[in-house]
């Protein structure tokens, strides 16, 4: 589903603050894959997925998604075949605008705005519907400008809206960890629940060890822009943190002084 | 006094479809255009140029508000494709527009006294000037809103909302923000264009100045009538244009009359402004020192 083949992405080329933050990286998704990523900071996780994603161009490698080459294929290009969640729980959503018309632009992502009604009554009745199965009351707050809503409901709307037109790959970049953790918690549940029921292929990244060994049939642990621990199917059933830490100990990773230890 | 009143009035409303252009960059964009400076101007060029070569005014209207849409998209193309900041772009096809606006009159004014107008066949069938004004001016400014309301709630209405509010998601849903934006400066840039071609009708002239410090006297108008009006719905907003148009005109009119010197005016208006702009800050500066006091109080 995902392919991705020798990525390099360097930061401030030729200047001092000079940063290789992705070094020839390749990763394969197949569908169905649960891929959780981990590592330190500036380990390249995120640039991983923003690289992905199109948020910048990169200096090198391939990107596939769903056999169609998008590497020079603009952000909104490559929307068509991608669900997001940010770390921020604002990014996701316009604040100004209420909940229908959010999940609506959703609903239409990488399709043509034409001057047809930005929502009709059809999708109001089948989004009031997801909305309830949310189970945050949200189903009668449609009109409610999206800025009133909380964190963790504003994430649980920027899921429902990321998988609400089924994408080819799900990108989750640390989408919990703005969040308390009982509604970290929450909204995990729920997206285990949407990517179950969805069949989706995800790629999630997260700093929590304990979600990122819990989660997913795949686990790859990353440092200095390179993956230095793949662990997949029964290993990965089996694993325990302190195995995770002796097999990242052993590729040549530090860990100490890292927020990643102390979660 | 009537006289005075009317005046105020019909101007306010040829100035509101003005003022709605600016909502649609300032408020839904969320960018500060400075190109409208040089659009009204434009607009009035283009109409009364082709008025004294004896156009149909309704035509010479219209093709002010194409115009003016064409100088929306010289500075939307210069924000997202050249990459320059957007209040920048603004100042760029503002200052080329008046060397253009002069190149189109040929002189710095342009007279249309006595020549056919969209008011003259109300004049002619007996209204006041004034009166004309406001029936034209008014059922003008309905239209633009009944088509903004429609428009803005279309999916590509909603994308154009979306972007000024928070662009990486609009992305994410696969929205081209580049082209969001020109569309909402094209279509703000075409609706001052409007503006300026039926401003000078009123006043049977253009001038290459007549825009300068239009943008302040949008913002003041929309603040106004963000004030007056307030709370939801979209077309409650719109309406409150015309009359934070309409409100700001009579609030000229009486500080003239109060004795101001007209030159003054300007200055009057920047300061309003500012002091509108300054007061969400003000409120709250003024509710964490009324606490502290409070607090001291005790």
């Amino acid at each position: 589903m995902l392919q991705v083949e020798n990525l390099t992405k360097v930061f401030n080329r030729g200047t001092v603050n000079e940063k290789t933050a992705l070094s020839a990286v390749s990763l394969r998704l197949d569908p169905g894959d649960f891929i959780t990523v981990i590592g330190g900071n500036g380990a390249g996780k995120s640039t991983l997925l923003n690289s992905v994603a199109g948020v910048f161009p990169v200096d090198g490698g391939r990107i596939l998604l769903d056999g169609h080459d998008v590497t020079r294929l603009s952000e909104h290009r490559r929307a068509q075949y991608l669900g997001r969640v940010f770390q921020d729980p604002m990014m996701g959503t316009a604040a100004d605008m209420n909940i229908e018309e959010n999940l609506a632009l959703a609903y239409r992502r990488g399709q043509h705005r034409t001057l047809k009604w930005g929502v009709t009554g059809a999708e109001r009745a089948k989004y009031k519907e997801l909305l309830r199965e949310l189970d945050l009351g949200l189903e009668n707050r449609m009109t409610d400008k999206v800025g009133l809503l909380s964190g963790g409901q504003r994430q649980a709307l920027t899921l429902l809206m990321a998988t609400l037109k089924a994408p080819k790959l799900l990108l989750l970049d640390e989408h919990t960890a703005a969040l308390d953790p009982k509604t970290a918690a929450k909204v995990l549940s729920l997206t285990q629940k949407l990517i179950e029921e969805n069949h989706l292929t995800t790629l999630m990244v997260t700093h929590n060890m304990h979600d990122a060994i819990r989660l997913g049939n795949r686990l790859i642990m990353m440092n200095e822009g390179k993956i230095a621990v793949e662990i997949s199917g029964a290993q990965k059933q089996s694993l325990h943190r302190a195995d995770l830490i002796a097999l990242f100990e052993k590729s040549g990773g530090a860990l100490e002084n890292d927020r990643m230890l102390l979660s | 006094m009537t006289q005075i009143l009317l005046g105020a009035i019909s101007l306010g409303i040829l100035w509101s479809i003005m003022t709605i252009g600016v909502y649609i960059t300032y408020r839904i964009l969320d960018i500060a255009d400075l190109s409208v400076e040089g659009t009204l101007p434009l607009g009035a060029a283009v109409a009364c140029s082709m008025i004294v070569k004896g156009a149909n005014p309704y035509l010479a209207s219209f093709c002010a508000l194409l115009v003016g849409c064409l100088a929306g998209l010289c500075t939307g193309v210069l924000h997202t494709k050249l990459k320059i900041p957007a209040l920048l772009s603004g100042i760029l096809t503002m200052i080329a527009l008046y060397s253009i606006n002069l190149r189109i009159m040929g002189a710095p004014n342009l007279s249309i006294l006595r020549m056919n107008t969209v008011f003259r066949p109300l004049t002619r069938a007996g209204m006041t000037g004034s009166v004309a004004i406001i029936v034209v001016g008014g059922i003008c400014a309905l239209v633009v809103i009944t088509l903004l309301y429609w428009f803005f709630g279309t999916e590509l209405g909603s994308a154009i909302r979306a972007t000024g509010n928070n662009q990486k998601m609009v992305r994410a849903q696969g929205i081209n923000t580049d082209t969001m934006k020109i569309l909402g400066l094209v279509i703000s840039n075409g609706l001052v264009g409007l503006s300026g071609a039926m401003i000078a009708q009123s006043q049977n002239f253009a001038d290459v100045q007549m825009g300068t410090g239009s943008i302040v006297i949008g913002l003041a108008s929309l603040i106004i009538g963000e004030v007056l009006v307030g709370g939801k719905g979209f077309y409650r907003r719109l309406v409150a244009l015309i009359l934070g148009a309409v409100v700001y005109r009579l609030i000229i009119a009486l500080v003239l009359e109060l004795g101001m010197n007209p030159n003054d005016l300007k200055l009057f208006t920047a300061i309003t402004v500012a002091l509108a702009l300054w007061l969400p800050q003000g409120k709250e500066l003024l509710r964490t020192f009324k606490k502290s006091l409070a607090k001291e109080g005790k």
